[in-house]
């Protein structure tokens, strides 16, 4: 997409303060949390001790008699399903007959005050009748019965997905060596500093008001629209700067639906802030996933045939996961050429807290299968795993066997900078006992190619007003998790008319005054409104251009927009200022106003499954990892982290580099120590939701970084710009269990890397046996019959083969 | 005295210093100092993240010194002076730790920021060129889950060169990465 | 936000205020210095007191009294941050110092004191949980049911010694003074604590520790190691603390404490039988590591592994000890 003025960028590309900043650091932004409303009640919401079991009766009539009580909610009152995906309408506000986790809401209490809320709860009798829980991907496999859900693909198993692009069994029949293996990455969560908080106001005339810390105003409209059964148009959802999102607080939430309807109960305004533990409870974090994976590649390392095989932890409800579940299996694609492609995956319902997208969304753990997998065979080969990779990248401006159309690809130079800021070559295989190198890849989406739910109107929009006096607001749905998707739009827009980024107001996330953006999730808030940005600042400029040009007397392709004026590029001093420019345009057209919108190109793919993967653009990262193990105790420290980063082109370096440094903390964590826990024989309880018992990396516990920006513009992107807030994360588990194999030669084939896996390994190298830890085998899955879709190479035009059964799914666009 | 949590026991006057402004204020006695600063005196600028004492986000100085809010009774704080968020700019002009926070893009979600900043200016008042170790070691109380630390560490020797007067720049790398 | 119950709050101004107040709330009331454990645990409604009796305004438990012949006295209501900035203590005690500082993380220390960090209630992952989590497996035996869920058949408690200051004060033979309505008396920090996890103190309730005294800092080395899974925050999951004392090149006398690994600080006096007498050789130290790793029986109630946790004290004895060989050879 054309650029802003000229070839000289004045704003992108350049460190700036976010515009949020000042606020953020001097305590003045207001989080959901902060918002106090007259006559506000708290609201306080009774869960589950179950992790499955019928509720036989409730008995809230003590609970409403106490003093101070204004309301008690149960699951009946608010019987309406709802979900984020179409496909999965599983949720309630408040479970009505059934429970499914330890921490599932049943019930909720308003009172005047939140000692008095909390109170109560013990005051609200529930009998129960329990049920045998599930508490793992096994035991779901092997209890069809009792069902958690009574929807999904059989029994307790939820989804179940088969694709298979060329025939790869002939693909492994061209190998000169073909490996299995097996991997499991462990469940996390988001852990945002920021509990989740909402608060709800219901007005005389029927209008609702819910402030909320969602990642997603506009599907949480969308869903109180149908839960309260009331249009959306009277519903006004405003998202609150997020503590902290990271993915978890992307689906519409029970405590949401339950303030809102309390709010329309006593005609007071609700407040609901959840503790920490409830915060567990919430979850959607990343799923427990086994994995088996098979690939064959040639003497020279070009891989000729891939299958993969995943099997997801779901959790208690649907939340992103039938997503999430195609997405273990989506992206191994674009990275190295693979020539056949097999993907089987399955999510099972199991009794604890849902799982759903966080940070990498069902990509990190395939991606630490692969490149772990990758660097066996680079071993196995008598390859350097850097040179493994450098050999086979897939090439710009190509089609993947999925289907995936990959764009700019900067992978090749962020694998070099890494390699050389390392020095890799010099001391990979070479450092003493205890210490070693580990190199990974990865690569994430710029935002998903399809929406949620199927529709062909825009992905994100911005409307845009310049007043009279030089001002100009920027109206945009998307929403700032702490990521700056606000000051995007203000640089961007800022570059184009040539004004002071910090001079543009930013109203966003607000449904009812601002244009929809589908949400900050999938790391698509920088593309897809910063293009809408874009669009509206260039019609805005085009409305202005010709009536400055008429003024000035000047030819219109000579006019300049900088500097918070409009002047001619030949003679500068002849121009005038942007507030002149704009009244110059508002006497002639009168309000100056635009409106930008973005939609992602179509995606080749055609066959059912084809929805999650494409992209407009993907984002590309390499690391090496540096570690540290004692031999003794297996503890492993990464000392430091080289990572290059493809994003495209940066809109604000210091915020990228912010990103990429935050992704591999949170990386890091997963590699080493956070671990969703749970009692699994015993009541599937929530072992430790604890921020203490959590283990959140310290400022002691975190790595040096080394960050390359690696600068390759992307088509599609605004000024080229790529995703960061998410790419980042997937290399450093794999770098680290890469580095680990190096380091003491033992294999950890499973996240985290806690030391007690690596001193296993160590005992069992010691004694001769398979110096590794990790699963051991794959469970049978009653997999269905694969959808064939012939490679691109192969003559397929994206579609399944004519055979395949077609009539049993929405069309391929609604399986996003 | 009645000991229902359902009737709230009688207010405790008690006078405080508050950013520096002499304050008196009155409140339930099992208040915590966090509940009093956010909801009786409207600072809200101290965030909350477990309320356990196991992630630093509310501290706040006492008397100089940081501590976590949320584990510090209002009613132990008569006399004591409180330092806030909302009390470290002058005026319009931003604390150098604040300044350097914003030019770096320390504050990401923001959230942890307000007891980061906390914490780091009692670092600075007792430290004035801390080493990069000395710095992890007085942030280990504080989480942040956007940053990785790193910004903050630089924010932090940032500011640290303003505050002993030298006329210092961020390097290249920090805002732009690695050549 | 999860809030404190309502309680009545008492600020003494003397010790025997002090003692009174605790003596008319009765078994309801409860002593609080800086609030660091007691108030998460009325959070979580672990503990319930009706009565808050605040120590932090007591002069006399707050100061660091150094004589260098006699030893050290430190008054218990001395913040953990003060101990690790006193640089008479960093010179005579490092010990103290170095384990001072493992503790929870520097805001924590700036409200905790070592008064607190002594008397620190004994913790287990199915009790230091909310109300609702607990109730919802059903209560144990050390708040509000019958059962010990870490060792179901077990008739006792189970829950662990987290405190870091305690190993380190059993292993100097450090003195404990207790204030009671009885008067004062002294009590060796070894017998300060209980084998249980509930009544994990044998001091009554009304009393109040006033001061540790330390013995005079000569001829004895001593170190401490703690397990954590990070580096600040965590309560330790084993805790060594090592003192020797030293006749020449030779040990004198030897005490080896386990922290972690139960509901009390545990001496290990095998450990330390295999090192009296001899230079600190790797052969002794091999089965002063041994001898601690036997008796460790850490439960599955802690952050790790407990087969791992146990592994790792064999690796911490001897880690520690070989601290202290060789800056015994370096001197």
């Amino acid at each position: 997409m054309a650029s802003g003025n000229g070839d000289a960028l004045r704003v992108i590309g350049r460190p700036h303060r976010k515009v949020d900043a000042v606020d953020k650091v001097t305590g003045q932004t207001k989080f959901a949390d902060d918002l106090y409303l007259p006559q506000m009640l708290y609201c306080k919401i009774l869960r589950s001790p179950h992790p499955h079991a019928r509720i036989t009766s409730i008995d809230t009539s003590t609970a409403k008699e106490l003093p101070g009580v204004k309301g008690v909610l149960v699951g009946r009152d608010i019987p309406i399903a709802f979900g984020i995906l179409p496909v999965s309408q599983d949720e309630h506000a408040l479970a009505p007959d059934k429970v499914r986790f330890i921490g599932d809401p049943v019930a909720a209490v308003a009172a005047i005050s939140e000692e008095i809320a909390t109170e109560t709860l013990d005051r609200i009798h529930v009998e129960y009748e329990q049920l045998d829980a599930i508490a793992s991907i096994e035991q779901a496999l092997a209890n069809p019965e009792p069902r958690i859900h009574d929807y999904g693909d059989s029994g307790n198993l939820h989804k179940l997905v088969s694709l298979e692009f060329g025939d790869v069994e002939e693909g492994f029949e061209q190998a000169y060596l073909v490996r299995e293996d097996l991997f499991f990455y462990g469940g996390s969560t988001h852990l945002p500093m920021e509990q989740h908080a909402a608060l709800a106001s219901y007005s005389a005339d029927h209008k609702l008001t819910l402030w909320s810390s969602t990642q997603t105003p506009h599907y949480v409209q969308r869903a109180l629209a149908k839960v309260l059964e009331m249009p959306a148009s009277r519903i006004r959802v405003i998202a609150c700067p997020n503590g902290g999102g990271f993915g978890g607080k992307s689906d519409p939430f029970s405590h949401e639906i339950v303030v809102a309807k309390f709010a329309m109960m006593t005609g007071r305004p609700v407040k609901i802030t959840l503790t920490r533990e409830e915060v567990f409870y919430c979850h959607r974090g990343r799923h427990p996933t086994l994995m088996w994976a098979k690939t064959g590649v040639t003497k020279d390392g070009h891989i000729t045939a891939m299958h993969f095989r995943t099997a997801l932890d779901g959790g208690g409800y649907g939340s992103y996961g039938v997503a999430s579940t195609y997405y273990t299996g989506a992206l191994q694609t674009v990275t190295y050429q693979v020539d056949r492609y097999k993907f089987q995956g399955m999510r099972a319902f199991t009794n604890k807290p849902p799982c759903g997208p966080k940070r990498g969304h069902g990509t990190p753990q395939p991606r630490f299968a692969l490149e772990v997998q990758m660097d066996k065979l680079a071993e196995q080969l008598g390859m350097d795993p850097a040179d493994m990779r450098l050999r086979h990248l897939v090439p710009e401006n190509s089609l993947t066997a999925n289907y995936l159309r990959v764009g700019s690809i900067g992978l090749g130079a962020c694998i070099e900078k890494v390699v050389d800021g390392s020095q890799w070559r010099d001391r990979f295989r070479k450092l003493p006992e205890g210490r070693g190198v580990g190199l990974a890849c990865s690569s994430y989406l710029s935002g998903a190619g399809l929406p949620i739910y199927w529709n062909n109107m825009p992905h994100s929009g911005v409307q845009l007003k310049c007043d009279r006096g030089g001002g100009i607001t920027v109206f945009c749905g998307s929403t700032d998790i702490g990521q700056g998707s606000d000051s995007i739009l203000a640089y961007i827009v800022a570059e184009v008319l040539g004004v002071d980024p910090f001079e543009i107001r930013i109203v966003t996330a607000d449904t009812d005054l601002t244009p929809v953006d589908l949400g900050s999730y999938a790391s698509r808030v920088t593309l897809m409104s910063g293009n809408a940005a874009l669009q509206a600042a260039e019609r805005a400029r085009d409305m202005i251009a010709p009536e400055v040009a008429q003024k000035l007397d000047v030819p219109r392709d000579r006019l300049v927009f900088a500097d918070s004026r409009v002047f001619d590029s030949e003679d500068p001093e002849r121009g005038m200022t942007f507030a002149e420019a704009v009244q110059a345009a508002e006497g002639a057209l009168g309000t100056i106003g635009t409106v930008g919108s973005y939609t992602p190109p179509k995606s080749p793919g055609r066959y059912r499954g084809a929805g999650v993967g494409p992209s407009p653009a993907y984002s590309y990262s390499a690391a090496v990892a540096e570690v540290e193990v004692d031999i003794d105790s297996g503890i492993v420290r990464v000392l430091k982290i080289w990572i290059g980063h493809d994003i495209g082109r940066c809109i604000n370096p210091t915020t990228v580099m912010g990103q990429v440094e935050g992704s591999i903390y949170m990386g890091l964590g997963e590699a080493l120590m956070e671990d969703m826990e749970y009692r699994e024989n015993f009541h599937v309880v929530h072992k430790i939701p604890s921020m203490l018992e959590y283990k959140s990396p310290t400022t002691l516990d975190m790595c040096e970084v080394e960050t390359y920006l690696i600068s390759d513009p992307d088509p599609n992107g605004p000024f080229g710009a790529k995703e960061a807030g998410q790419g980042p994360l997937l290399p450093v588990a794999p770098a680290v269990a890469n580095a680990v194999y190096d380091a003491v030669g033992v294999r950890i084939d499973e996240v985290p890397i806690m030391p007690e896996k690596v001193r296993k390994a160590l005992k069992q190298k010691a004694s001769g046996k398979e110096a590794r830890y990790g699963p051991t085998s794959f469970p049978d899955i009653p997999w269905p019959e694969p959808i064939h879709v012939p490679t691109p190479w192969e003559g397929g035009d994206g579609k399944a083969l004519q055979h395949e059964e077609t009539t049993t799914g929405p069309p391929p666009e609604r399986q996003h | 005295m009645e000991n229902s949590p359902n009737r709230p026991a009688g207010k405790v006057p008690i006078s405080l210093i508050v950013n520096g402004e002499h304050t008196e204020i009155a409140f339930a006695p099992h208040k915590t100092l966090l509940e009093v600063l956010r909801e009786d005196l409207g600072l809200t600028g101290t965030k909350h993240g477990c309320e356990l004492g196991e992630c630093g986000t509310c501290a706040v100085l006492m008397d100089g010194q940081p501590v976590l809010s949320c584990l510090v009774l209002g009613v132990a704080c008569s006399g004591r002076s409180i330092s806030t968020v909302e009390g470290m700019a002058d005026g319009p002009t931003l604390h150098p730790l604040q300044k350097a926070f914003a030019d770096l893009g320390a504050a990401q979600c923001g959230y942890c920021t307000p007891g980061l900043l906390l914490t780091a200016e009692a670092l600075l008042l007792d430290n004035p060129s801390p080493t990069r170790q000395a710095i992890k070691e007085a942030l280990a109380g504080n989480l942040c889950r956007c940053t990785g630390y790193i910004k903050i560490y630089e924010a932090v020797e940032l500011a640290a060169a303003w505050m002993r007067g030298e006329s210092a720049e961020p390097a290249r790398e920090i805002l732009y990465g690695q050549r | 936000m999860l809030r404190l119950p309502t309680f009545t709050y008492l600020q003494p101004t003397s010790i025997d205020e002090a003692l009174k107040m605790k003596q008319d709330a009765g078994p309801d009331g409860m002593y609080v210095a800086g609030g660091t454990d007691l108030y998460p645990n009325m959070k979580r409604r672990h503990q319930e007191p009706k009565t808050v009796i605040s120590l932090s305004g007591l002069d006399d438990l707050h100061h660091v009294t150094i004589n260098p012949a006699e030893g050290t006295a430190i008054g218990a209501g001395t913040t953990l941050s003060e101990i690790e900035t006193h640089g008479a203590l960093a010179q005579r005690y490092p010990v103290v110092t170095q384990a001072t500082k493992l503790i929870a993380t520097p805001l924590l220390r700036n409200m905790g004191t070592i008064g607190g960090n002594l008397c620190l209630d004994t913790r287990c992952n199915y009790y230091n949980q909310s109300y609702e989590w607990r109730k919802s497996i059903d209560f144990c035996m050390k708040k509000d049911g019958e059962i010990c869920w870490v060792a179901p058949s077990s008739p006792r408690c189970w829950a662990v010694s987290s405190t870091d200051l305690a190993p380190v004060m059993v292993a100097l033979d450090a003195q404990f003074t207790l204030i009671g309505t009885n008067g004062e008396r002294q009590v060796p920090a070894g017998r300060f604590y209980n084998d249980d996890g509930i009544e994990y103190l044998t001091k009554r309730p009304e009393e109040i520790l006033a001061d540790v005294r330390l013995p005079a800092a000569n001829g004895w080395d001593a170190t401490y190691w703690k397990l954590r899974r990070r580096g600040s925050f965590d309560f330790p999951v084993l805790g060594v603390a090592a003192w020797v004392e030293w006749d020449g090149d030779t040990v004198r006398d030897a005490r080896v404490v386990l922290g972690g690994v139960a509901s009390f600080p545990k001496l290990i006096a095998a450990a330390s039988e295999a090192i009296v007498g001899t230079d600190l050789n790797d052969d002794a130290i091999a089965s002063a590591a041994q001898a601690a790793f036997k008796p460790a029986k850490p439960m599955d109630n802690t952050d790790f592994g407990l087969a791992w946790r146990k592994e790792m004290t064999r690796n911490y004895v001897k880690g520690a000890l070989e601290e202290l060989r060789n800056r015994h050879r370096k001197a």
